[in-house]
Parts: structure tokens; sequence; C-alpha cells
């Protein structure tokens, strides 16, 4: 089979396009490459959609954990702490484990004027199951990053806010959460980093892999375990996070330079290695 | 233990669960926790050492020193920490493997990798296929040390390398300025202060360790998920206890282990924290002393 053929047999091979068997015996350069590849696309769906919901989320448990009243204020110091205190693999399993304990057929919700049935039976798939740990997981880290960050807008912004009559939502909007996002900009490109790199997690926890459908790890795992050779396909499915992680990192710095076009050149933080702040 | 366990099946309620929870799975259960805290007091160390290394490799004055320094501290933050689990569990053990294969049998001539087999000469082998069970679970274990070391000591090399360049400038200067040499600057001046810079970043690293040790399961050894799994499945009545499918019970129970891992991790690092600042030239130590003078 010459190269061509395996990438149309075995691209879209995690999706469920292409050839169903898997190769058995005499792997090529290009098998590994190209079925590593495709298990990438699993890689960059999670990190790409738990990021984009996890976002939105995070800022709302930010300002909740923020907020004077303790109703509200609890629920998410408590959310953040569990999500943050405890390993994404437990996390993963534990979910799983809720997941096929509730009712395959669906669960009724009596509203009273209308019955509505929630669909579970796509819970204990990866694509969805996994992804809401994602999901959660990534929303308790960035609302830590958010927290911090809005704790430490300037008092000057907001003050001047005031002085021009600004209130609620129009002074959160054009005041604080710009600021709020500058600040934290650095602290959440490396979150976005490390989550890419949670991804591959999914499929060593407990979600199974239907089909033999897996993530980038996935793959790289099962040529290792054939060829009992871990030289070739994990160094190859380190080269893809290298240029995914600089992908991340090129994105996230266009967004940086927009948020701080306001600053004088020499004082824009620029985004670099941050120990201290590790996921 | 404290009941006659004897016949489970004449059990009921509490008493079936006292004799439930000091089966000797469970003991073995119990005994896993310790594995887990025994990796983390062995490879906490180790990786200050292999970062305190790649740190100063990283600063080194020798352009391939300073290269491996740099690739090493820098390597990790594009690739996933699992990937180098997966990678170098059996990376390691077949380079122990070879480097024994040469040194023992000399005149094998049969290449090592056979097709997709790994064949090295049986004395060369690693444990011996003779040794007793607790050295196969002893080398599996130390395998998983060794590569949490190398994984986490890289991180920790990220950090000592930006806690050395924290450390401001004039001290160095002034330790020149008293005939030091770049060796002493280092040891006397340098290391002493970093500490401070660096423990933000090391007890951060010390939390992603914790969290990183149920990885233990997927390198083999029978760790606190291993028994979770196993002991919460579902038993049926050929089982002496029988029930349900618990396995959501006992992670629960991992997870109450970790949090409270984390919180009291979080404790004492707070008032380590406070005991370095004490005195320092920075704004924290400022504050403190301004707190005491008040």
């Amino acid at each position: 089979m010459s190269c061509l053929e395996t990438i149309q047999a075995y691209g879209l091979r995690s999706l469920g396009i292409g050839e169903r068997l898997l190769p058995k015996s005499d792997f090529t350069l290009c098998e590994h490459f190209t079925l590593i590849g495709s298990g990438m696309i699993w890689n960059i769906y999670f990190g790409v959609l738990a990021l984009v919901l996890g976002f939105f989320a995070a800022t709302a448990v930010a300002l909740a954990r923020n907020a004077d009243n303790p109703l509200v204020r609890k629920p998410a110091q408590y959310f953040i702490f569990i999500f943050r205190g405890s390993p994404l693999f437990i996390q993963f399993f534990l979910f799983y484990e809720t997941f096929v304990l509730l009712p395959k057929v669906g669960i009724d919700i009596n509203l009273g004027f209308v019955e509505l049935t929630a669909e579970t039976r796509w819970l204990t798939r990866a694509w969805l199951g996994a992804l809401i740990v994602l999901f959660l997981n990534t929303t308790a880290y960035t609302a830590e990053i958010f927290y911090g960050a809005l704790r430490s807008v300037p008092r000057g912004d907001v003050d001047a806010a005031n002085a021009y009559g600004m209130t609620g939502w129009a002074r959160f909007r054009r005041i604080i959460w710009p600021s709020m996002l500058r600040l934290s900009w650095p602290a959440y490109t490396n979150e976005a980093i490390f989550l890419f790199h949670a991804t591959t997690l999914v499929f060593f926890s407990s979600f199974p892999a239907w089909q033999q459908k897996g993530d980038a790890l996935y793959y790289a795992n099962y040529f290792a375990d054939k060829t009992f050779n871990p030289f070739i396909p994990y160094p190859i499915l380190a080269g893809y996070f290298i240029i995914l992680t600089l992908c991340v990192i090129g994105f996230y710095g266009i967004i940086n330079a927009r948020l701080n076009r306001h600053l004088p050149r020499e004082r824009r933080p620029r985004l670099r290695i941050r120990p201290q702040i590790i996921r | 233990m404290f009941f006659n366990c004897s016949d489970p099946q004449m059990l009921a309620g509490l008493e079936w669960l006292a004799c439930y929870l000091t089966t000797g799975k469970h003991l073995a259960f119990y005994g896993s926790f310790g594995t887990v805290l025994l990796l983390l007091a062995i490879t906490a160390p180790i990786s200050l050492i292999f970062g305190f290394g790649g740190a100063v490799a990283a600063r080194s004055h020798f352009p391939p020193l300073r290269w491996f320094g740099k690739t090493y501290t820098s390597v990790v933050r594009g690739i996933p920490d699992i990937v180098f689990f997966l990678f170098f569990v059996i990376a390691l053990d077949q380079a122990f493997e070879w480097l024994r294969h040469k040194v023992k049998c000399p005149d094998w001539d049969q290449p090592i990798r056979q097709g997709n087999d790994f064949v090295v000469c049986a004395q060369a082998k690693l444990p011996l296929s003779s040794a007793p069970q607790w050295l196969h679970e002893g080398y599996g274990f130390s395998l998983a040390v060794l590569t949490f070391a190398i994984v986490y000591g890289a991180f920790a090399a990220n950090v000592l390398y930006g806690a050395m360049h924290a450390v401001p400038r004039p001290q160095i200067e002034t330790a020149e300025a008293y005939g030091m040499t770049r060796r002493q600057a280092f040891w006397r001046v340098l290391v002493p202060q970093m500490w401070l810079f660096a423990l933000p970043g090391l007890s951060n690293l010390w939390m992603l360790l914790i969290k990183a040790t149920p990885l233990l399961f997927l390198l083999g050894v029978e760790d606190i998920v291993y028994w979770a799994r196993e002991l919460g499945g579902m038993k049926t009545r050929a089982f002496t206890f029988p029930h349900a499918d618990w396995r959501l019970w006992y992670f629960l129970g991992l997870l109450v282990f970790y949090l409270a891992l984390t919180k009291i991790s979080e404790i004492v690092l707070a008032r380590l924290t406070t005991r370095l600042t004490h005195g320092q030239a920075t704004l924290g130590g400022a504050a403190m002393q301004k707190a005491a003078a008040r």
C-alpha cells in the first residue's frame, strides 16, 4: 500500500470513516503518522469545545466566587476546590461510573404541564461524557485564574468607571471584564496548553474507545503494544503535540496582543513560561 | 476481626459491613494508600534533585550541557506527561535489559529486535524470571518512581531556573565584590536565596505530583485505582460478599482522600511560605515586619 492509499484508508479512521480493520503487522512509518494524526482529531475536538464552553462558564463562576452573598460564593468556592483539588483521572472514573448507573432509556422529568425525557444514553460515550468532565475541570481551573485577575483589576479603573456613571453590566462589560482577561491571559494560555494535554487521558480512564475509534495516544499505545517498540510511535505523538502547543501559543498570543493593544509596547506582557502557574 | 466472619451469608447490617471491609483484599486496598504516599515521599526529593541538575545545566556556560538542560526543561511543556509515562516505562525497562545483555552475554549473535519482539538472553532479563514476586513488584514500582522523577524533575527544573533568575542581581554582585568565586557565589548566596522565589512554583508542582499519582495505575502498579475498580465491581452470589456495582462509592472515597491530601498540603505550604518570607527583602517580608512593629 502506498502512503497516499494509507492516508485515504486511515486518515479519518478515528471518526469511523475508511478502512475498518487497523493494520495488524509490518507497520510502516506512514501508517504510524496517519493513524496517530487521525487520532489528533479527537484531542482537538475535546480541547477546543471544552475551552470554548469553559471560558464562559469560568467567567460566571469567577464572578460568583467574588460575590458578597455567601449563598452564591460558597458553591462556587466548593466547585473550584473539588475540581482543582482532585486528579482529573479520578474525575473521569467517577463521572463514568455515575453515567453508567443512570438508566439507559433516559430520565423522565415531569414539569407539571409537559414531560421531558433527558437522553442519558450518550453520556457513557466519550464524545459527550468525557467532554462534560473536561468542561467542568477546565471551568474550575480557569475560574480560579479569572478570580485572581478579578481581584487585581486596578482600583483606579473601577473608580473612573464609577465617575462616568457606569454601573452594572456596562461597567463589567467595558471596564472590568477586559482588564480581567488582560491580566489573566498568560496564565490562561498555560491552562489551555495543559487542557490539550489532559485530553489524552480520555481513553485511558474508563471511557471505552468504541470500534477502536480513539485519540492520538490510543493509537500510539496500540502501535507500542503491538511492536513492543516505544521509540517510534511516542516520539511521533510528541511531535504532533509540540505542533499543537505551538498553535495554541500562537493563537493565544494574537489575542494577548489585541487585549494589550492600548499599552505602550515595552509594557506589554509577553507570553512565556510561567513556572509558578503550571496547572 | 471483631465479629465472627467465617460465614458471611449469615451476617447482616453493620456486622456484614464490618466483615466486608476487613477482608484480605480490602486490607491490600488500604495498603495501596501507603503505596501512593510512599511514591510521593520518594519521588518529590528525587525530582527536586533532577530539577536542580536540569536548572544548573540550563545555566551552564558549556553549550552542549546548556542545550541539554534547555531541551529537558522545555520538552515537558509541549508534550503531555502521560506520553512520557507510557514511553519511559517501556523504554527504561528495555534500556536496562539491553545494557545488561551487552555486559552479560557478549557472544550473543542474534538481533535484539526480532520482528515485533524484544529478545535478550535469559541472564539479562530484569528481574530474573526466577526472582520472587516482591522483586517483580519492586522493580515495577522503582521504574514508576524513576519515570515520575524524570517528568516532574523537568517541571522542577523550570521552576528552579526561574527562581535562580529571580534572585536580585545586586546580591550576586555583592558576593563577587567580596571576592567570592562564581562557584562560591552560587552555593553561598544564590542557592539559599532562591528557595523563596521557587516556593510558589514548587508548591504548585507538589499539587501537580499529588494529582498525577493515580497514573500509577497505567504503569501497572497495583495502586488505589486498581483496587477501587477491582473491589467495587459487581459481585455475584458466587463471591463471599455479593454486592451490586459499588465502584462509584469507591471512587468517591478516593476523591475524598485526594481532597484531604490537597487541603493538608495547602495548609502546610502556607505555613512554610510564612516562615520563609520572614526577614526577606520582598514585599511580603516588608509587610510582615510592619505587622510585627505594630
